[in-house]
């Protein structure tokens, strides 16, 4: 099965900016309005800063939701493509994702999902480009697990360390 | 015509009778007085009758943005208020950042007006272009903090993401300190604007904007705003990144020029951990940003969990509110700073100003001004629990000697008689920021002549005695000063309407820069001369609303303490302002300005800065 690289976001670098939205809702639609965006900044007072975007889960629920047939996994990147022509607006992709990673355009009425800026004139996502603090990134799951256990070992181990100072 | 970046919707509000109109503003009005500052000193000086008691429901609250919020442009999301000040009597301004301003303007919203009182404890919701003025008594808002008011009220609308500006009990019970909350850690702080709202029954503003927003040249504004996002992460904000702007506690000392034990010293005795390094390798547990903001000078630090009085306690901290509940009330408790922080955020109340006042407080008490009767405990220099405690009684005005002291530094030794004014630290009334000025010779008269009062955002003339412009114990150059200071005071008056952060002040290479990001988001060819024209006539406006206000030449002066008590260690060690060479300085500047002796622009230089509609209105002015 292939990897496909989606959007990781480090709650501990994150600032909760909001430019991650504001430039993800301007190269998509020329436009800013985060909530058009296909990325979100969440904030829990005081401390918790984050964004969620598309995790393009493997078997994914918002597809399976779809009432309309209108969502589809890309073989290519794994990204959710909307067939906007089917899309209904029902929202039952958002209320399935699991991320709250799925938004409803105000003006066009049909979902927006984070396609990694391949609908635009970037190459790049345009998310990571812009942050200020390089929180945000593309990962597999591979390598998100392997980063993980890195990070684990050296907690374990700097404690180890220490007790035994 | 039509600009982009502006709405060009001006709203007025009448909280009397509850009657809301919407009209516009014309380009010619927002070109030539850019927004914020400039329509907030447009609208008070063409609006508000001379005369106006601040409290009273004759005084008119501005709130008002400039053509960027909604944009990624970095800290393009400011607002400001503007009233005349219950603390000054003169002008009042205040700016925050956080979300306020970008919801507001996807919401429509670029000038709002607010008249009159409210029968009763209101909030006003601005759903886009939907205005509801509501009442507190359904959702039991009045009385709560501004944060419990935040909470309760993105409940009550079910969007977490409902920007909320509020007042807590300090501004409901008009504490002429009292300031406006948003965001939890963004305060529109200084100058009590938070008590006019209190004075007009006015608890909050809600705003939800769903509208886009466009620009003028979408491909130029990618271009030129995302070098300024790379530039606001480079080296001119790195300190505001790195240790935050508590980085100045050792620099400013080091100078002789961080105020403590109520501006007697400028040289703090109890550096050891007081600094913003320290704060930062020890204290802080998070960094956060305002909306749109890539420096994310908000460095929250947290009190220990194993703490006895505060464990938990999360605060926003920057060297203003350091300064003010730490060194100037003589204490290095960096717990009960976080704390005395947490309590001015949530209750409504300038931290500047509220610690500065304590201080003021403290040394009344040393002179048996103030006795330990009156207050229950010592209230010592030094002594960091004690200006908590009293932080919390000026919030809720909930004891005799917070009461008095809730109106701040000037109104209290007012109340308080006998040498009381001699300790009372400010300029106009508003409580002197950081700076301890005994050895700054340039900034005592930049600091002086701010127009909200004491203030280095109104004025940054510090740089010029920090970086060594020019000699800080000397009065020679008096014109050449003056230009210096003028310079600085009508760019902060270009950026304060523009409204973006002075934090991003070093990221434009030039006057041009501020132009072509104009244009690109609003069309209009805007050139660096008639920038700053725009921004020295701003600035001249709301002088002349002080003089129609009733402020004289005196009002330009720093307390005397600066002139007769020297401090007693560090580089200002034995110095004092001179009045001579201090007036001298003063009167560079106002000659630098186009001003006569006393301070009062010429008719000449008001014609030159059209402000034509001004000439003949500056006599007979009362406070």
């Amino acid at each position: 099965m292939p990897r496909h690289e989606f959007i990781v976001v480090d709650p501990d670098k994150c600032i909760g900016c909001e430019l991650c939205e504001t430039v993800c809702s301007f190269v998509h639609d020329g436009e800013f309005n985060p909530l058009h965006s296909r990325i979100k900044r969440v904030r829990i007072e005081p401390l918790i800063n984050i964004a969620l975007s598309c995790q393009k889960c493997e078997d994914p629920d918002c597809v399976n939701a779809c009432p309309q047939k209108a969502l589809e996994k890309s073989e290519k990147d794994g990204s959710i493509l909307v067939d906007e022509d089917k899309c209904s607006g029902c929202a039952f992709c958002i209320r399935a994702c699991p991320f709250g990673a799925i938004s409803m355009s105000t003006e066009t009425g049909k979902v927006l999902i984070c396609d990694l800026c391949e609908s635009t004139e970037y190459e790049e996502p345009q998310c990571i480009e812009f942050c200020p603090r390089e929180a945000i990134s593309l990962r597999t799951v591979d390598q998100v697990g392997d980063e993980k256990r890195i990070d684990a070992v050296k907690r374990l181990l700097t404690e180890l360390l220490t007790e035994s100072k | 015509m039509t600009l982009e970046g502006y709405t060009q919707e001006r709203v007025n509000i009448h909280l009397d009778t509850g009657k809301i109109e919407k009209g516009s503003i014309t380009e010619e009005f927002c070109t030539n007085w850019i927004g914020g500052y400039g329509f907030g000193a447009k609208v008070l000086w063409d609006e508000l009758k001379p005369g106006t008691d601040p409290l009273s429901p004759d005084n008119i609250l501005v709130w008002a943005i400039g053509p960027y919020p909604g944009t990624f442009l970095p800290t393009s999301s400011k607002y400001g208020l503007f009233a005349k000040s219950p603390l000054t009597g003169l002008f009042g301004l205040s700016i925050s950042s956080g979300s306020i301003a970008q919801q507001a303007r996807r919401a429509g919203h670029n000038l709002i007006v607010f008249y009159g009182k409210a029968e009763e404890p209101v909030y006003i919701m601005f759903d886009d272009g939907d205005i509801q003025i509501l009442p507190c008594k359904e959702i039991d808002l009045w009385g709560k903090g501004a944060w419990t008011s935040d909470e309760i009220l993105k409940e009550h609308f079910h969007d977490s993401r409902l920007s909320v500006a509020a007042i807590g009990p300090a501004g409901e019970k008009l504490s002429k300190i009292a300031c406006v909350t948003n965001d939890r850690n963004r305060q529109a702080g200084r100058t009590g604007m938070g008590c006019v709202m209190g004075s007009k029954n006015l608890k909050a503003l809600c705003f939800r904007g769903t509208k886009s927003i466009k620009v003028a040249d979408p491909k130029k504004f990618y271009v030129l705003g995302k070098d300024f996002v790379k530039r606001a992460i480079g080296t001119a904000t790195a300190k505001y990144r790195d240790y935050g702007t508590p980085s100045g506690l050792a620099s400013y000392n080091d100078m002789g020029m961080l105020g403590n034990y109520n501006f007697r010293e400028g040289y703090f005795d109890k550096m050891d951990k007081f600094t913003g390094q320290w704060l930062d390798e020890n204290l802080v547990v998070k960094k956060v940003a305002c909306s749109q903001c890539p420096i994310a000078c908000d460095h929250l630090a947290k009190v220990p969990k194993d703490h006895p009085l505060w464990a938990g306690a999360v605060g926003s901290m920057d060297i203003e509110n350091i300064y003010s509940l730490g060194s100037n009330c003589g204490h290095a408790d960096w717990y009960a700073i976080i704390k005395a922080i947490t309590l001015c955020d949530d209750l409504g109340m300038d931290t500047i100003s509220a610690g500065t006042t304590v201080a003021f407080a403290m040394e009344c008490f040393e002179k048996g001004i103030i006795k330990k009767e009156d207050v229950g405990y010592d209230l010592s220099f030094g002594d960091g629990e004690a200006v908590v405690k009293m932080i919390e009684e000026m919030g809720n005005r909930s004891s005799k000697i917070g009461d008095i002291l809730s109106d701040g530094s000037r109104a209290a030794a007012q109340k308080l008689g006998g040498d009381a004014m001699k300790y009372s630290m400010q300029v106009k009334g508003l409580e002197f920021p950081m700076f301890d000025i005994h050895g700054m010779s340039s900034f005592a008269v930049g600091v002086s002549v701010s127009i909200r009062g004491a203030c280095h955002l109104r004025n940054g003339a510090y740089g010029l005695d920090a970086k060594g412009k020019f000699d800080r114990f000397t009065y020679d150059k008096p014109l050449e000063r003056g230009k210096a200071i003028k310079v600085v005071e009508d760019e902060y008056g270009v950026i304060d309407s523009l409204i973006i952060c002075k934090f991003t002040r070093g990221i434009y290479a030039d006057k041009q820069d501020h132009c072509d990001i104009y244009k690109a988001v609003t069309g209009y060819d805007m050139t660096p001369e008639k920038l700053m024209l725009d921004g020295e006539a701003i600035h001249n406006l709301a002088k002349c609303f002080n003089i129609r206000a009733g402020a004289t030449k005196a009002d330009d002066y720093p307390p005397e303490r600066f002139f007769t008590e020297a401090p007693t260690r560090g580089p200002a060690k034995g110095v004092t302002l001179k009045k001579a060479g201090y007036t001298k300085v003063l009167e560079g500047y106002y000659e630098a300005r186009g001003w006569d002796k006393e301070g009062v622009p010429t008719d000449e230089t008001l014609k030159r800065l059209g402000l034509d509609f001004v000439i003949g209105k500056l006599k007979g002015g009362k406070k």
